[in-house]
């Protein structure tokens, strides 16, 4: 079973790849180009989130505050002090991973909806100081990100950032999965299906949340930077609740507990608004629609479900 | 030297004495019984023995380790397993990769080395998954190995719970009601297990209300009632122990 799933791994990552190589050729202008690496930005935050939320079985509902507080970061450093845009994205990254270290502690021995309503109350108050504090950070109507440079040249036009957000989803995919199937990704699920018996095989249950919680507000953070930089503009409400929101459902959608899956939700609820578009008002209803459609008749999400379907076929 | 120790254990809920000032102690090697009426304080026992609950009193030592006050996954590092009277299985994962979990302690690897998934980490793996496809062949589910655990049958469940307590290699495995739900085939073949652990040297502690698994596998049997030691000793001098019989046994020492 297990080379099985090593080759539907392997199979996957090479499929994703091929994507993303071939995608190139349908993306005929700069706003395809535009959605695409806005998708690429998306689904790196929902693999990190769906190690906590489908694997580990911790809600959050305050990652967007992570996302925001990264690109904030990295944006205050550039611009507010100086700093060269390549130094001050990874020192952001860093502290805000740092960050989430010192309230995951307290926040994780909750469980459940209390734990829902901590990470909730954790956005609020993130998305509150982004406000509030405008010499640093323009208040609500945000502030301008320069480019990310390197040497002194910037790095412009969507298709290096494509290739660039392209890459690194690759590589936090394979980093995603290599931990899944290891002794450290059965101990998060471990903890999911029953936390007592986690402990009774010694699985120091605190720890390990916490160290999935880092780790998935580390990769918000860096998304959330990239982003900053990469739009040239940040406002407070990319780390509102209602962006938790949209992100947590991304990871429902594509389904739990599924790397791919967390991709493909990504995908699909960052291109779907833009397509619905066309339809002005009705778009919220349409997007509400097939999410509700999803919920009943696919629970496990999308790519789950389809896996199962086409595993019955196989074995007929 | 014994294997597990208790002294003046005590546990109350709300000023329920769920278990009181009990004394006792496991000698390596043997399987050790704990019965007692609907209430008498087993499972809060069991739970003071594996760290899930803090004793309001007393103290616990596995050899010359005190455990008292430590989490359960200090406890079960220190060699203590256990499976649980209503079950906590993975249902997210496979038969197989349940017990491949229960080699946690055995195959620690830092975050990076797992990300990365190091050379080493790979053979590790594979030993792994050879080990937990023997302990499913021990209680006899290696034809559910790739199944998703969510599946399988009641009894199965039980034996799984068993195969992932046995892959933590413990010293001391206890067993709380394994036998509870099953048919009697199925508990025969408890029976079996328990002793062919007892004979590869694990210390078995069975919680357990059948009379005559406990009676056929024990080489010392502790009776709780109200939380308090009625009495202690072999299966044989505790069945004919008329306070026994009198609070707990009753007509089924004459079926026995």
């Amino acid at each position: 079973m297990l080379a099985r799933l090593g080759a539907a791994r392997t199979g996957g990552l090479v499929a994703l790849a091929l994507a993303l190589a071939l995608l190139p050729l349908v993306l005929v202008n700069r706003y395809l180009y535009d959605v695409a690496i806005l998708v690429g930005l998306n689904a790196i935050v929902c693999v990190g989130l769906n190690l906590l939320i489908g694997y580990a079985g911790q809600i959050s509902l305050g990652h967007a505050g992570f996302f925001a507080l990264g690109g904030y970061g990295s944006a205050i450093l550039a611009v507010r002090y100086g700093w060269p845009t390549l130094a001050a994205l990874p020192v952001s990254v860093c502290g805000v991973t740092l960050l989430a270290f010192l309230v995951g502690r307290p926040i994780l021995r909750l469980k459940g909806h209390y734990l829902a309503m901590a990470t909730l109350g954790l956005g609020v108050i993130i998305t509150v100081v982004l406000t509030t504090e405008d010499r640093f950070t323009g208040g609500p109507d945000g502030m301008s990100v320069p480019p990310l440079a390197l040497l002194g040249r910037a790095l412009g036009g969507e298709r290096a950032w494509y290739w660039l957000v392209g890459a690194l989803l690759i590589a936090c995919v394979w980093l995603a999965l290599n931990l899944v199937e290891s002794p450290r990704g059965r101990a998060l699920r471990a903890l999911h299906g029953s936390e007592v018996a986690a402990e009774m095989i010694g699985i120091d249950s605190a720890r390990h949340k916490l160290a999935v919680f880092v780790l998935s507000a580390g990769l918000a953070a860096a998304a959330g930077a990239l982003t900053a930089h990469y739009s040239g503009f940040i406002t407070p409400s990319q780390g509102g609740f209602l962006r938790s929101i949209e992100l947590v459902t991304m990871v429902v959608f594509g389904g739990m507990a599924s790397i791919f899956g967390a991709v493909v939700g990504a995908a699909v609820l960052t291109t779907l608004p833009q397509l619905l578009t066309t339809l002005k008002d009705y778009e919220m209803v349409v997007f509400g629609a097939v999410m509700m459609f999803t919920m009943i008749f696919m629970p496990r999400g999308i790519v789950p479900t389809v896996a199962a379907l086409f595993k019955r076929r196989t074995r007929q | 030297m014994s294997l597990l120790r208790a002294e003046g254990l005590s546990k109350e809920f709300g000023g329920v004495h769920a278990v009181q000032a009990l004394e006792f102690a496991i000698e390596p090697g043997a399987v050790f019984s704990i019965i007692g009426p609907n209430g008498a304080g087993k499972t809060t026992l069991l739970n003071l023995i594996t760290g899930i609950y803090r004793p309001n009193a007393g103290r616990i030592w596995l050899e010359e380790r005190e455990l008292t006050g430590h989490a359960p996954h200090r406890f079960a590092a220190a060699g203590i397993g256990r499976t649980f009277q209503n079950l906590q299985i993975f249902f997210n994962m496979s038969a197989l990769e349940n017990v491949m979990a229960g080699r946690y302690l055995h195959e620690r690897c830092s975050l990076a080395a797992a990300m990365l998934r190091l050379p080493s980490l790979a053979r590790a793996e594979r030993a792994c998954r050879e080990e937990a496809l023997e302990l499913l062949e021990l209680v006899g589910l290696e034809r559910f190995a790739d199944d998703g655990s969510d599946g399988m049958p009641y009894g199965a469940l039980k034996r799984l719970e068993i195969a992932r307590a046995l892959a933590a290699r413990p010293r001391l495995l206890l067993l709380d009601e394994p036998a509870a739900g099953l048919n009697p085939t199925e508990t025969q073949e408890i029976n079996r297990l328990i002793r062919q652990l007892a004979a590869r040297g694990v210390t078995v502690v069975l919680v357990e209300h059948n009379m005559s698994l406990v009676m056929g596998v024990s080489d010392r049997v502790l009776v709780l009632d109200y939380g308090r030691k009625l009495a202690e000793g072999d299966a044989e001098s505790v069945r004919r122990d008329p306070r026994v019989i009198e609070a707990y046994l009753g007509a089924e020492v004459h079926d026995a």
